[in-house]
């Protein structure tokens, strides 16, 4: 059930995702972050299977924070997006996969570019100007396909984004009540109200 | 003549540097009985430390070093150079496949390690194509895992992990290369890296490895220019090249030499000279012929 939606601006990158926690009908959380702040200029959504998107999530987290530490600097956000469809794709092909989507956006500041990939639990992996997963995807790609543009400021970004939300909470039969918003541009990242 | 001058260093790694020429100063200062006695007695083991607190095969390694051909780089903002001077030569050996083979030069001392790393090498031949075959691997694995080319550094960390682990792992001898890599990367740029026998690296503007490499920093450091161009450079190397190599005349077959810089898409593009290039490089810079430019100098 989980919904997360992501798209790039003029040198930046919303990401964002619904903060529920469901079991079967039932809501058992309703401010949990499902956006993972892996370095300075890289967000990752995840959602898919309980259990599995946090452990997952936290692998990922904890190797790239290594990655950094032993490095000096951090892993670029393609170079990182690689790496992560790669333990996804390893996983996949192990006895127990992980079942875990990913929208991965970061802010590349060696050359000063945003990128946003968009991964699924196969390890399939794309670079994308906007990116859904979960029912909202249903809703809001048309939106975005109509209203996206990726030389828009962050005020519209967030505009844009706010139609999808909005067309969610419109259509889909069991909506979210809330979302966490995060930001990531040249000065890093920070969340945003919407 | 391996006690480096002080070191040129570009990314505050030169400290090994100096440490090693006040080692190599205690080296020479000792008396010379004492000194070959203890050496004899702890030399035989490259993981035993001498009571002075000393690893001598090490020591041994990076002197038969000093002896190999010499190998320069000099790093500039829009590139870097290397040369290196061919020990091998004569004129029975058969240099034919080295006209137009592979991606170019003889192969002898100058190798790619990956498409935005040259490495010159300097020390026994057979031990730097070991190297040079981990440190294509090495390349090659992280293009695999992270789909980027290797930052330079980490090329030259994982190379003297390698390095390292034969000062410490015993009954086995290190390797008697030093290195200097020639590379590209978005994080710093164009970089140039030396690595020594011990494992230790170091970054650097302008540096020399092997025979008269003290003579030729020393020239480096005297002519070195801040924000100098790849042209300036290339002129910088030969010149230096040519008052550094003991033989009188300069040319293709006593000297390798490669360039790295970016092409039209800014990706990085190293060229390794074949030898008619490097004949044609020395007659534009008027270096071809006798040692006219060192009288002048």
């Amino acid at each position: 059930m989980d919904i997360s939606f992501a798209l790039v601006g003029k040198g930046y990158v919303i990401v964002a995702s619904d903060t529920t926690a469901a079991r079967s009908i039932v809501k058992m959380k309703v401010d949990e972050d499902k956006i993972k702040v892996l370095s300075p200029h890289l967000l990752m959504a995840y959602s898919g299977e309980p259990g599995d998107t946090v452990q997952f999530a936290e692998y990922i987290e904890r190797n790239i924070r290594l990655y950094t530490i032993r490095n000096t600097h951090p892993l670029r956000p393609p170079s990182a997006a690689s790496w992560i469809r790669r333990t996804l794709a390893d996983s996949l092909r192990s006895r127990r996969p992980y079942a875990v989507n990913l929208l991965i956006g970061g802010y590349d500041t060696s050359t000063h570019t945003p990128h946003l990939y968009w991964v699924d639990y196969l390890g399939t992996m794309s670079e994308v100007p906007f990116g859904a997963h979960g029912y909202g995807a249903y809703f809001g790609l048309s939106l975005l396909d109509r209203y996206h543009d990726p030389e828009a400021p962050l005020e519209e970004g967030l505009a844009t984004l706010r139609r999808c939300l909005d067309e969610v909470a419109k259509r889909l039969v069991v909506t979210p009540e809330k979302y966490k918003v995060k930001v990531v541009d040249k000065d890093g990242v920070r969340e945003v109200e919407i | 003549m391996h006690a480096r001058q002080s070191p040129i260093d570009a990314y505050a790694l030169g400290w090994d540097a100096s440490t090693r020429s006040v080692q190599l100063k205690v080296l020479r200062a000792l008396p010379s009985t004492s000194y070959s006695i203890m050496a004899r007695r702890y030399d035989s083991r490259t993981t035993i430390f001498s009571p002075e607190g000393r690893l001598y095969q090490i020591e041994y390694a990076m002197e038969a070093i000093s002896h190999a051909g010499t190998v320069l780089g000099v790093l500039s903002k829009d590139g870097v150079v290397l040369a290196a001077e061919k020990k091998v030569t004569g004129k029975l050996l058969d240099m034919s496949g080295s006209k137009e083979g592979g991606y170019g030069g003889s192969g002898e001392k100058i190798f790619m390690l990956n498409s935005n790393v040259v490495a010159g090498v300097a020390g026994i031949t057979a031990d730097a194509n070991s190297l040079v075959n981990y440190a294509r691997q090495a390349a090659q694995r992280h293009l695999y895992m992270y789909n980027e080319d290797i930052p330079v550094e980490l090329l030259a960390q994982r190379l003297c992990d390698l390095k390292q682990g034969y000062t410490q792992y015993g009954g086995l001898r290190p390797f008697g290369v030093s290195l200097l890599y020639a590379g590209y990367d978005p994080h710093y740029q164009f970089q140039l890296y030396h690595s020594d026998p011990s494992g230790n690296y170091s970054g650097w503007k302008a540096t020399c490895i092997g025979a008269n490499n003290g003579t030729a920093t020393s020239l480096l450091k005297q002519e070195y220019k801040e924000d100098i161009s790849v042209e300036d450079a290339i002129e910088l190397v030969l010149r230096t090249m040519s008052k550094t190599m003991d033989s009188t005349t300069l040319g293709s077959e006593k000297l390798e030499f490669a360039t790295l810089t970016l092409d039209a898409d800014k990706k990085p593009k190293a060229k390794v000279y074949k030898p008619a290039e490097i004949d044609a490089l020395l007659q534009k810079h008027g270096l071809a012929k006798k040692e006219e430019d060192t009288a002048s100098a």
